[in-house]
């Protein structure tokens, strides 16, 4: 056993990349494939362009993110708005990267470097480096996360393009199914990362206000089940928690 | 200032940056700054946490009730049981994403086919 963590140590930076680009094979990058089959779909069928679908998932690389940004442009919000629910939907990237950082700083790692890395965490790779990053040497940390989180974005964008150039040949009743993968994704995805109930009162009450506010100010429905939504899911943990604890 | 608000092939792309890319990234970079200064159970985060949910649960909800394109020519109660039937699945069945895509898909497929 010793031994091989000593055969494990060995290797430069670049092998250490191309082992990051190997362990993205894994569940959860199927998982991941077909959640961003589902996405280009729906931005498909949205009419946003392959070139403006393949930009979106580089530069924002963010699912849920992506997703409202295409939920707003789709309800016409303004660039304001559309920015502002974008944020909010993105705010949990935050606390993923402060806890992934410190992972892979060491006294020489450069700012630069992290801040580029940042870029890839999104839940998937997130996932995954907390998996494996421990059986990397710390020094090697960085190469490895660039290899693995380059991978999953470069091959989604991929996706997205094999998507759209097959999008046209696609009966309805498969382009249909498609546009529902987002949808049950997210759902059971959601369901899944929720760590407190409030996150489980926030989703059932933001499945009925989206399409609520839809109808009474849309350009505002997705903020409105957001705040709404979060704003109730919030109170209702806290009222459980005191009838609970009383 | 909509995604369609001028007609030049850069502005969709500019819409995108400033609304996706800045939106997002601006998080990362943040997290980098504070990186382990911040306790991940604090009740702040509980709400913001509750909050990002809820925005992305609005936008599941409009695509079911007001989906777009080829989605949109289905009845929306055979959008409502898949997407319910799939969510069912994954929770009876040992809560695996996979379990739940695979059975709201199947069970789409089988209520278009049935109709």
């Amino acid at each position: 056993m010793l031994e091989q963590t000593e055969t494990v140590l060995q290797g430069g930076a670049a092998a250490w990349f191309i082992r990051g680009v190997l362990a993205t094979l894994s569940v959860p990058l199927i998982i991941l494939i077909s959640a961003f089959v589902g996405f280009a779909g729906l931005a498909h069928e949205s009419g946003l362009t392959m070139a403006e679908t393949v930009f979106m998932t580089g530069v924002v690389w963010a699912l849920p993110g992506q997703v409202v940004l295409v939920g707003s442009v789709l309800s016409g919000s303004s660039l304001a708005a559309t920015a502002f629910a974008v944020a909010l939907s993105s705010v949990r990237l935050m606390p993923m990267v402060m806890a992934l950082v410190p992972e892979m700083r060491t006294r020489s790692t450069r700012n630069w470097v992290l801040l580029l890395l940042s870029h890839f965490i999104a839940v998937t790779s997130w996932v995954l480096a907390a998996e494996r990053l421990p059986e990397v040497p710390r020094e090697r940390r960085t190469a490895f996360y660039g290899g693995l989180g380059s991978t999953l974005v470069l091959v989604n964008m991929v996706v997205v393009v094999i998507v759209y150039l097959a999008a046209p040949h696609l009966p309805t009743a498969v382009s249909a199914g498609l546009f529902l993968l987002t949808p049950i994704y997210f759902i059971t995805s959601l369901w899944g990362s929720a760590r407190e109930h409030a996150a489980y009162y926030a989703m059932g009450l933001g499945v009925a206000f989206g399409p609520i506010f839809h109808m009474i100010a849309p350009g505002f429905d997705l903020l409105g089940a957001g705040l709404v939504g979060g704003l109730g899911g919030y109170a209702l943990h806290r009222l459980f928690r005191r009838e609970a604890s009383r | 200032m909509t995604f369609s608000s001028y007609d030049a092939w850069w502005w969709p792309f500019a819409f995108i940056l400033a609304g996706g890319w800045l939106a997002t990234d601006s998080w990362r970079y943040l997290g980098v700054v504070f990186g382990g200064r911040m306790a991940e159970d604090s009740e702040w985060l509980v709400l913001v946490r509750a909050v990002a949910t809820a925005l992305v649960a609005g936008v599941v909800g409009n695509l079911i009730f007001f989906p777009t394109g080829a989605l949109a020519t289905t009845p929306v109660w055979i959008r409502v049981a898949a997407v319910a039937g799939g969510f069912a699945a994954y929770l009876a069945l040992g809560r695996k994403i996979i379990v739940g895509i695979v059975a709201a898909e199947a069970l789409f497929a089988a209520l278009l086919l049935a109709l």
